[in-house]
């Protein structure tokens, strides 16, 4: 059988061909390149402005006219104050969604539809989820413009976040192990909670990381619930001396998060304001490469350790 | 003999009906079927919430005007409510972003998956992994204090706020988002396809293009859809970088307000809940949910027509 | 086992010739020193419990362990009439893979139309005009005794196939850019009964055009469609000769015990 073309013909058609293949590389290298070139010049850019005004002071001190003596304190410890009551809503919440999404929903319709939904939910911008919570919590359940409504605004909108690794890291869970632990007489539940989470865990934390590190930089949903920018007081303890102990107080307090100072800062037009900016996006940048650092590493550790 | 029965009966009692065990089951599925039930609430209230101000909106101001009018001025004592100069200002910043974004994360994403050796895959992926966490504002900040300046080199006339840096960095956050999700749909690909295209003598280039990109069409759609909605509901690094006046204008180089960037300064402000300005911010925000509503069905739609077929 | 490489040099009858080929992964030594022959258009069967390197051997044919990193080849490959070694690194194994086709073991129609499915050996060669695909669209798939059955249907989806019909259709992927050698590897092993006889018949009907190598676990299928048959166990070559000395007598007694099922 004679070939097509003639083997010189077919040498040079390759040597064209493995031109295209070099000249992609070298694009895909530089488009790599550009991406991870952009991200230093940001962080440069912030560590040039902005390591000067990192000292002591700037995590103890509120904000202030003065920029120099300008700090972040009512702005990290709001941002803790708001993960904490998105943590406690959005991850016993989201782990439950997953888990009745994987081992319990019956294959019909409603199942079908909340499938859809989580993944629409994912898509919505998270302003959207700002202006739910300002009409929603801040208005109609009387919330205020408070710690609780803005963490609850972000639990929403981190919950797609958590249902989904969740779910992925349920499924992959080979099927032999619920058998085994039903041929042993466990119900349902006793599979779930003794088995299925606990060998699924670190991939369910490694979603809560992702989610929660999202959580700590959006700035737009609290900006739409109104949350105030000038704070220069601490919302109440949750610590008490006197009986119980434990004050719930804080949750109606007004607050101010990292974001939204810096934000803040940014939009002032006087350069020694944006040195602060810079400063503040530098820890919120620390603080959110740390958590997606970490689960990154949880994950390469996981596949590194499970091989089902 | 007596022995016996009792052993029957013993067993008997723990083959039975446990009341207790299935009330116990019954309360924690209950609450998972809850939770899971909670994300349909969320999506009801949402629209509810959006359609219950906007309906007041829209009893004052007529849609025609709305979608009509050229003027988006609902704080001034001459009142529009035009929406149009805050789409102008969405559509071009999602252009330019989209135009970034969706040919370099192709690109990253076929490199990676297709091209590159296996460490730097392994460095590469969790580096733009982490590229893509980090928080909007301060993307924001990075548009109006170091590309601005930088576009200002090239463009002198080009003003502090304007679409054009925004709209840059946006693409850039968003490389991320498309690149990833598109490799993992082309990784899912699998090998033997890879194979049987190799096997005919195709070059890398050739497989890509050729074998792999069509069989995970519907991942790379879905990762485009994600890539168009985040830049239609991005919101600090417009507020920031691109001004908050709205423009109707299709030239990238000036300032304008997206409707995101409107929602963020109303908010800003001290608006009363219940006046029309507070209204305003709910119809900004219909409008959208409506266009990203729009284009996640041409998603589930495209989807739909070329499912994964391997 | 001996070859007698001069004999061979000076005849014409043989299409490809291996000499002391060895292949590792990584570290794992997979086929050790091996020795054989692939005459002109005549079907050479390989056969050998699983894990004994078959596979892999028939995949240095067309250089597919070049595309995973770690892999090294030593010893030559042979192919005639121009006598180039096809392991060289010297070789582009792109080239290689344009002169030798392969038919897998799981059908693997790329998400095309039937049409493109066939042409894409000739599209990734460079041909654009219509008429050379149509034709040679059109040849394959009759050599492969599809075309009665899909030329109605020509831009639908090659999945919607059953199974045999898409073993077939790679097998026109693979015929219709006139490969000087078709690999197949254990073609059949997805496919029922009734599929595996109308691709062995089809595969029978090939050797007027073209030189086979083809993998099998099944060594009736062996019996029933080679010429030549090669017995491998554990990365070497034991036996190779006439396919029916093979089966009937053969000369050793590994090859003889699993012939008989008294393997292992």
């Amino acid at each position: 059988m004679r070939s097509v073309k003639s083997l010189e013909e077919i040498r040079r058609i390759i040597i064209l061909h493995k031109r295209w293949d070099l000249i992609f590389m070298i694009t895909g290298i530089v488009a790599l390149m550009i991406a991870i070139m952009t991200f230093m010049a940001l962080f440069a850019h912030m560590l040039i402005d902005g390591l000067p005004r990192l000292s002591w002071e700037f995590f103890t001190s509120f904000p202030s006219r003065r920029p120099e003596s300008a700090g972040i304190l009512s702005a990290w410890v709001g941002t803790t104050l708001v993960m904490l009551v998105t943590a406690v809503a959005a991850v016993p919440l989201g782990i439950g969604s997953g888990v009745y999404l994987e081992e319990y929903a019956p294959r019909n319709l409603l199942t079908e539809i909340i499938e859809i939904n989580v993944t629409n939910l994912a898509g919505v911008p998270s302003i959207i989820y700002g202006l739910l919570a300002l009409g929603l919590f801040v208005y109609q359940l009387g919330f205020g413009q408070s710690v609780l409504a803005a963490g609850l605004a972000l639990a929403l909108l981190i919950l797609p976040v958590v249902i989904v690794a969740t779910r992925e890291a349920i499924r992959s869970i080979p099927i032999t192990i619920r058998e085994a632990a039903y041929a042993l007489g466990a119900t349902k539940w006793q599979t779930v909670s003794d088995h299925l989470l606990p060998y699924s865990s670190a991939g369910i934390l490694t979603g809560i990381i992702i989610g929660l590190a999202r959580a700590i930089g959006e700035t737009a949903p609290i900006i739409t619930i109104g949350a105030l920018t000038f704070i220069a007081f601490l919302p109440p303890s949750p610590v008490k001396d006197e009986f119980p102990f434990i004050s719930f107080e804080w949750l109606t307090a007004p607050f101010t998060v990292m974001p939204i100072q810096m934000f803040n800062w940014v939009s002032r037009p006087e350069e020694a304001f944006q040195l602060n900016a810079a400063a503040a996006g530098l820890v919120l940048v620390v603080m959110t490469l740390a958590m997606n650092g970490l689960a990154i590493y949880l994950r390469y550790r996981m596949r590194k350790n499970i091989k089902w | 003999m007596a022995e016996e029965s009792q052993n029957k009966l013993v067993y008997a009692g723990k083959l039975g009906y446990s009341f207790r065990r299935h009330l116990h089951e019954r309360f924690i599925e209950t609450f998972l079927f809850l939770s899971a039930i909670l994300s349909i609430a969320i999506m009801l209230a949402i629209i509810a919430m959006l359609l219950k101000e906007s309906i007041v909106f829209f009893r004052q101001v007529s849609i025609w005007d709305f979608l009509t009018d050229t003027q988006w001025t609902p704080l001034f004592d001459d009142a529009h409510y035009g929406i149009l100069p805050l789409i102008s200002g969405t559509l071009v910043s999602s252009l330019i972003a989209l135009l970034v974004a969706l040919p370099m994360g192709t690109i990253i994403a076929i490199y990676l998956s297709e091209f590159a050796p296996f460490t730097v895959r392994e460095i590469a992926k969790p580096f733009l992994e982490l590229l893509g966490g980090v928080p909007t504002v301060v993307y924001g900040y990075f548009a109006l204090l170091f590309v601005t300046p930088l576009l200002q080199i090239i463009f002198p006339e080009l003003p502090g706020f304007n679409l054009l840096s925004a709209g840059l960095v946006m693409g850039i956050m968003i490389i991320p988002y498309v690149s990833s999700m598109t490799e993992d749909a082309m990784r899912a690909v699998p090998m033997n396809l890879r194979e049987g295209s190799y096997a005919m003598g195709a070059t890398r280039f050739q497989t890509a293009i050729r074998v792999v990109m069509p069989a995970a069409f519907s991942g790379i759609a879905a990762a485009y859809i994600l890539g168009i909605s985040r830049a239609v509901g991005e919101t600090m690094v417009v507020a920031i970088a691109a001004g908050m006046q709205p423009n109707l204008t299709w030239n990238p180089m000036e300032p304008a307000a997206t409707i995101t960037a409107y929602i963020v300064q109303v908010s800003l402000g001290d608006l009363p809940h219940g006046s029309i300005g507070y209204q305003t911010i709910f119809a900004a925000g219909l409008t959208l949910l409506l266009i990203t509503l729009v284009f996640n069905i041409i998603g589930h739609l495209l989807r739909k027509r070329y499912r994964e077929i391997y | 086992m001996q070859i007698d490489h001069k004999e061979i040099a000076e005849s014409a009858q043989y299409k490809s010739e291996v000499k002391k080929l060895s292949f590792h992964y990584g570290t794992f030594n997979a086929l050790k020193n091996i020795d054989m022959v692939l005459h002109d258009k005549k079907i050479t069967a390989l056969i050998g419990p699983s894990g004994c390197g078959k596979s892999t051997f028939l995949r240095c044919f067309n250089r597919m362990h070049d595309l995973y990193p770690g892999n090294r080849y030593d010893g030559e490959i042979i192919l005639h009439p121009d006598d180039v070694n096809i392991l060289a690194s010297n070789v582009d194994p792109i080239e290689v893979r344009m002169r030798i086709s392969m038919v897998f073991q799981k059908p693997n129609p790329f998400p095309k139309s039937i049409y493109e499915n066939v042409a894409y050996g000739l599209r990734v060669r460079g041909i654009k005009q219509r008429a050379i695909l149509d034709e040679k669209v059109e040849v394959a798939l009759r050599n492969s005794a599809l075309w009665d059955e899909v030329k109605d249907r020509l831009h639908e989806l090659a999945f919607n196939l059953s199974g045999g019909q898409q073993q077939r259709l790679c097998i026109a992927r693979a015929l219709a850019t006139d490969p000087e050698i078709l690999l197949f590897d254990e073609p059949t092993s997805a496919l029922d009964p009734i599929a595996t006889a109308s691709i062995e018949e089809l595969i029978t009907d090939l050797k007027t055009k073209v030189t086979i190598l083809i993998v099998t676990h099944n060594m009736q299928q062996a019996a029933r469609v080679s010429d030549y048959t090669a017995y491998m166990y554990l990365g070497e070559l034991i036996e190779f000769n006439v396919t029916d000395t093979i089966f009937i007598k053969p000369k050793n007694k590994q090859t003889e015990d699993y012939i008989t099922g008294r393997f292992g």
